[in-house]
């Protein structure tokens, strides 16, 4: 005769389990991580910068007081999406604008690519949230671009591209050329 | 008729409790998987910038964070913008060092993918971020990250 062995008390389960979950609660954090990515140069080599034609560089400069200087005059946050687009995809082929020189691409085929570079340039004095505002025009503008094309090649927009293949071409076709100028101190920091 | 009616007793039955615990520790679970473990105590303010552009940190575990911004305990340290790495104040010359100390305590096959992830407070000048960026070159630390909120875009008229 086996003899009956008396039950275990469950009933402090739910409290032992409440107090793992206030733990966590309070150890842990929800915000999730995000942000803008982007690749630094190497250092220079002493090597000199190479020559790039004027009309290939779209210069980008924003000063002490956030404001924002393009190319040769006044710019504006608010249509430097729609600058950078016009410059990096020139569509009616104007001098002034960067040229463009064929290459085959897998999935694409001849497609032609903008040789323009986006040159940033900031002061030290310059707000952090300036310099990513307009880190983040200039990062729209390329994504638009993609969006465009892969709309009209693929039918689908560029995040919803599925087949890394096809992301590489589109990468390719339409190049983040952001390059960012030596620091200078021109205006101070204060 | 009255030969169906059942007898009706006047107590409610008590709610079987029994099942609590594992409500409990399904809520548990959800938590330990959607957060991550709180690694240092902020000692400056970073209010994340705002922007629509943004991609998400991918693999946790190879970022290393440089924070960036005025300290909170303004009394104590003034207003002007300081770096936090890991748990205390630093200078720019101490960039190179926690950089290499990041990579030691990861296993070498991931080192080439460890992202560097600017957490800069809105209000702080580009000239102290400028100066950690020259660092990170130095050091070849090219991948980085701005932290930033996501925004929802306005929708154009």
């Amino acid at each position: 005769m086996a003899r009956k062995v008396p039950e275990i008390n469950a009933g402090s389960m739910a409290d032992i389990a409440f107090l793992l979950l206030i733990f966590f609660l309070v150890t842990t954090t929800m915000d999730v991580d995000s942000g803008i990515v982007r690749r630094l140069p190497p250092m220079p080599e002493d090597a000199p910068p190479p020559d790039v034609k004027e009309r290939n560089i779209f210069n980008v400069l924003v000063n002490k007081n956030d404001r924002l200087f393009i190319n040769k005059g006044w710019g504006d946050i608010r249509t430097l999406r729609a600058d950078t687009k016009e410059f990096l995809s020139n569509p009616q082929n104007r001098e002034d604008l960067p040229e463009k020189k064929l290459e085959t691409i897998p999935f694409l085929g001849e497609h032609p690519v903008s040789k323009g570079i986006i040159s940033l340039k900031n002061d030290r004095g310059t707000s952090y949230d300036m310099y990513i505002q307009v880190q983040n025009e200039l990062t729209a503008a390329v994504n638009e671009l993609r969006d465009e094309l892969s709309r009209q090649k693929f039918g689908k927009p560029f995040s919803e591209l599925e087949d890394q293949d096809l992301v590489n071409a589109i990468q390719k076709a339409i190049p983040m050329s952001i390059s960012e100028a030596e620091p200078e101190d021109i205006g101070g920091t204060k | 008729m009255a030969r169906f009616k059942k007898e009706k007793s006047g107590e409610v039955p008590a709610i079987s409790t029994s099942s609590m615990p594992d409500i409990i520790f399904m809520l548990l679970f959800f938590f330990m998987v959607t957060t991550t473990m709180r690694e240092v105590t902020l000692k400056v303010r970073t209010r994340a910038p705002e922007a629509t552009e943004v991609q998400k940190l991918e693999k946790k575990a190879l970022v290393s964070f440089i924070y960036i911004g005025p300290p909170l305990q303004e009394r104590l340290y003034g207003t002007e913008s300081r770096i936090q790495l890991n748990d205390s104040f630093r200078t720019v010359a101490d960039i190179p060092e926690f950089i290499y100390m990041e990579r030691e305590a990861r296993v070498e096959a991931d080192r080439p993918f460890l992202t560097t992830s600017l957490k800069v407070d809105l209000e702080a000048k580009m000239g102290i971020v400028t100066d950690v960026k020259q660092e990170l070159r130095k050091v070849g630390a090219f991948k980085i990250n701005y932290s930033t909120r996501k925004k929802q875009e306005k929708p154009k008229n």
